[in-house]
C-alpha cells in the first residue's frame, strides 16, 4: 500500500497515456512531455507563492514583529493580493531604452530557470526529464543567467543599472567555479553525470541505520558548505546581494522594470533558489532518500520537499541575520579561499576513494581538510584590516 | 518528427547567424549570435552527441557571448552608430566560397545510412583517458597559457 | 535527415562566418565570424561521426570537444587583443589602426 501512495503520481500519468492509446506514438511522446512540464510548473508556482509570503512572514519574526497577516486566514491570500497588484501596474519603458532587449530580459532570465528544474528526481523514477549528463546541463542553463542580467542592465539606459548589471555578472561568474568544482568529488565517487545515479548511490544504509548521503563524509560536508554558499551568491541572496542592494543601488540591473516584469524578475530569483537547492538536495543530502530506514513509509516526494524546505528555511534566516558582503571582500573570498578550498576538497574525496572507505580513509580525508582550511584562512589576511572597534557616545 | 525539428532549427540557426553578420549595431548582432550558438548546441542534440551540446551552451553561450558582450561595453565611443560602408569584395568571396562548396558536396555520394546509439558520458571519458591524455594534458597547458596571457595583456601599467 | 542536409547547413554557416569577417569594419564583427566559422566545422565533425559506418569511433566527438575548449581560449586572447588595441588607438575600427603600413 505504502508503494501505491509514493508511486501515485507515476500510476497516474501511466493511466493518462492508456487512456490516449489510440494516438501515434509522436503524440504520446509529446502528451508524456507536457504533462510533465504541467506538473512541474503547478508545483513550483504555488511553492513559489507560498514562499514570496512565508519569506516574510519568517523575517517579520526575526524582527519581533508580525508579518502580513490580514489578506486571508494567517495571510495566505497575500500572495493572490500582490499578484493583482503587479499585474495592474502601468508598464513604463524609458524612452531611450532599446524596447526589444528590454522586453525580452526577464523572459531569458527564467527560462533558463525553468529549465533548469525539470532534471532534478523529485521522487522514485519522478524525474520529469531524464538526461544523462544532468549535472552538466544544469549548469549549461545556469550559466546562461548572466547574458539575461546583461540584457536587463544594457537595455535600461542607465548608469546604475549597467553598474549594477556589471558588478553582478562579476559576482555570477566569480562563484560559478567553486559551485562547479564542489560538485566534481561526488560526480567523481558516483562516476556518473545523472542525478538519478547519484540519488541512487546514496540510498543504502551503513551499519543498518545510517544513510550513505554523502553530507556525512569529511568531504561531503566542506563540499556541501561550498556548495551551499556559492548557492547563496549564485541567487543573488544576502548576505551577497550587492546585485540588488536596497539601500546602495536601489535594484541595480532591475531599476527601470515595473509591474509585471519586476515581477516576473522576482520570480526567477525565486525558481533558482528552488532549482539549486534541488541540486544541493540531490547531489549530498539523499535525494528523496529517508534518514532511518524504518521511516521508509512516508512516500518519496515528501522527504524531498522536506528537504528542500529546511534547505529554503536556511536561506530565509541567513537573509535575517547577517549584512551585506563589500564587492572586494567578496571577490577576495571566491578567488583566494573557496576555490583552493574547493580543490582540497577534490583531493579528500581521492584520498576517501582510494582507501576504499576504510578508517584511514577518513581520517587521511579529515587531515587533508583540516590543513587546508587553517593555511587559506591564514592566507587571506583579514586579521589585519580589521582595526579594534572604538565607541563614541553621544554628550 | 525528426526532419520537422532538423527545418525548424535549421532556419533558426541560419537567421540568427545571418542576423549576427549583417546588423549595424553591436549589441543586436551579439545577441543573434547567441540565437544561433544555440541552434547549433540543438544540432548536436539531433546528431546524439549530447555532451558536446551542452559544452558548447557552457562555453559559447555561457563564457564566449558574455566575453564579446563585456568587450563591446568596454570599447564603446559616443559616435557609436556612424553608418561605415560595407566591404562588397568580402560579402562576394563569401558567396564564391559558398557556391563552390554547396557545388561540391552536391557532387559528392554520401553514405544516409544514421547510427542510432547515443554516445554516453562515460565512454568519452573513457576514450579521452585511455587513448587522448597527451591531447588533453595539452589542452589544459594551452588554456592555462591563454588565461595568463590574457590577463597580461589587459592589465595596465600602474604609475611606478 | 540525410547526410547531406547537415553539411548544406554547416556550409551556409561557414559562408556566413566568412561574410561577417571579410566584410566588416569592426573589430569584434570579425571576431563574432571567426567564431560562427569554427561552430560551423564543429557541426561537420559531428556529423560525419553520426553518419560513419560500422564500428563506431567516437573521435568525431572528441576532436569537437577540444574544438570548442580551443575556441575558447582563442576568444578571450582576441577579446583581450581588441581591448588593449582600443587603448592605444583610442578607436576598434581595422582600417584606422595602420600605423605599420606602406
Amino acid at each position: 500500500m505504502f508503494e501505491t501512495v509514493d508511486q501515485i503520481f507515476v500510476i497516474a500519468k501511466q493511466q493518462l497515456l492508456v487512456l490516449l492509446g489510440f494516438a501515434p506514438y509522436w503524440v504520446l511522446q509529446i502528451i508524456s512531455s507536457l504533462v510533465n512540464i504541467a506538473g512541474i510548473l503547478g508545483v513550483f508556482l504555488t511553492l513559489f507563492a507560498l514562499i514570496s509570503l512565508f519569506e516574510r512572514k519568517i523575517l517579520a519574526r526575526f524582527q519581533n514583529r508580525y508579518g502580513p497577516n490580514r489578506v486571508g486566514p494567517f495571510g495566505l491570500l497575500q500572495p493572490v493580493a500582490d499578484g493583482i497588484k503587479m499585474l495592474i501596474k502601468e508598464d513604463i519603458v524609458p524612452r531611450n531604452s532599446d524596447a526589444v532587449i528590454h522586453f525580452l530580459a526577464p523572459i531569458a532570465m527564467v527560462v533558463p530557470t525553468m529549465l533548469a528544474l525539470a532534471v532534478i528526481p523529485y521522487g522514485n523514477g519522478m524525474t520529469p526529464f531524464a538526461i544523462d549528463g544532468g549535472i552538466l546541463f544544469f549548469f549549461a542553463v545556469g550559466s546562461a543567467t548572466e547574458l539575461a542580467v546583461f540584457m536587463a542592465g544594457w537595455a535600461s539606459d542607465n548608469k546604475y543599472s549597467m553598474l549594477g548589471a556589471m558588478r553582478a555578472i562579476a559576482q555570477m561568474m566569480s562563484y560559478e567555479l567553486p559551485l562547479i568544482i564542489a560538485v566534481l568529488p561526488v560526480v567523481m565517487i558516483v562516476g556518473s553525470l545523472s542525478p538519478d545515479a547519484i540519488v541512487a548511490a546514496q540510498g543504502r544504509y551503513v551499519l543498518g541505520i545510517v544513510p550513505h548521503w554523502f553530507v556525512l563524509t569529511p568531504w561531503g560536508f566542506v563540499g556541501f558548505i561550498l556548495f551551499y554558499i556559492s548557492a547563496l551568491v549564485e541567487s543573488n541572496r544576502t548576505p551577497f546581494d550587492l546585485p540588488e542592494g536596497e539601500s546602495e543601488i536601489i535594484a541595480g540591473h532591475m531599476i527601470e522594470y515595473s509591474g509585471f516584469k519586476y515581477a516576473i524578475f522576482f520570480m526567477a530569483e525565486y525558481f533558482g533558489m528552488f532549482a539549486i537547492s534541488g541540486l544541493a538536495v540531490t547531489l549530498f543530502l539523499g535525494g528523496w532518500h529517508a534518514p532511518l530506514p524504518f521511516l521508509q513509509f512516508i512516500p518519496s516526494y515528501l522527504w524531498f520537499f522536506l528537504k528542500l524546505s529546511v534547505l529554503l528555511f536556511v536561506f530565509i534566516w541567513l537573509r535575517g541575520t547577517l549584512p551585506r558582503i563589500r564587492i572586494d571582500h567578496m571577490m577576495m573570498f571566491a578567488w583566494k579561499f573557496m576555490l583552493p578550498m574547493t580543490f582540497a576538497c577534490v583531493i579528500a574525496a581521492a584520498v576517501w576513494h582510494y582507501a576504499s572507505g576504510g578508517l584511514y580513509g577518513w581520517f587521511g580525508s579529515l587531515l587533508v581538510l583540516a590543513v587546508a582550511f587553517p593555511l587559506l584562512t591564514l592566507l587571506l589576511k583579514t586579521r589585519q584590516n580589521l582595526s579594534v572597534r572604538t565607541y563614541r557616545y553621544a554628550e | 518528427m525528426n526532419s520537422i525539428a532538423f527545418v525548424i532549427i535549421g532556419i533558426l540557426t541560419l537567421t540568427g547567424a545571418l542576423a549576427a553578420a549583417i546588423l549595424p549595431r553591436l549589441i543586436h548582432a551579439a545577441l543573434c549570435l547567441v540565437m544561433a550558438f544555440l541552434g547549433i548546441a540543438a544540432f548536436y542534440f539531433l546528431l546524439g552527441a549530447e555532451f558536446v551540446g551542452l559544452a558548447q551552451i557552457l562555453v559559447y553561450v555561457g563564457a564566449v557571448a558574455v566575453l564579446i558582450v563585456f568587450t563591446i561595453l568596454l570599447t564603446r565611443r559616443e559616435q557609436e552608430d556612424v553608418h561605415i560602408p560595407v566591404n562588397w569584395g568580402g560579402v562576394l568571396v563569401g558567396v564564391a566560397v559558398f557556391a563552390a562548396l554547396f557545388w561540391a558536396l552536391l557532387k559528392t555520394p554520401l553514405p544516409g545510412v544514421q547510427g542510432v546509439e547515443i554516445i554516453t558520458v562515460k565512454q568519452i571519458g573513457q576514450v579521452l583517458m585511455a587513448d587522448y591524455v597527451w591531447p588533453l594534458e595539452a589542452t589544459g597547458v594551452l588554456l592555462t597559457a591563454a588565461l595568463i596571457g590574457s590577463l597580461i595583456l589587459v592589465l595596465e601599467k600602474k604609475a611606478r | 535527415m540525410t547526410l547531406t542536409a547537415y553539411l548544406a547547413v554547416s556550409i551556409a554557416l561557414f559562408a556566413i562566418g566568412l561574410i561577417a569577417a571579410l566584410s566588416r569594419k569592426h573589430a569584434i564583427f570579425i571576431l563574432i565570424g571567426i567564431e560562427l566559422m569554427l561552430s560551423a566545422a564543429n557541426l561537420n565533425f559531428i556529423a560525419f561521426w553520426r553518419f560513419a559506418p560500422e564500428p563506431h569511433p567516437p573521435t568525431g566527438v572528441i576532436v569537437a570537444i577540444f574544438a570548442i575548449a580551443i575556441a575558447a581560449a582563442e576568444a578571450a586572447i582576441g577579446l583581450a587583443l581588441i581591448i588593449s588595441a582600443y587603448r592605444h588607438y583610442k578607436t576598434t575600427l581595422v582600417e584606422k589602426m595602420d600605423s605599420l603600413k606602406g
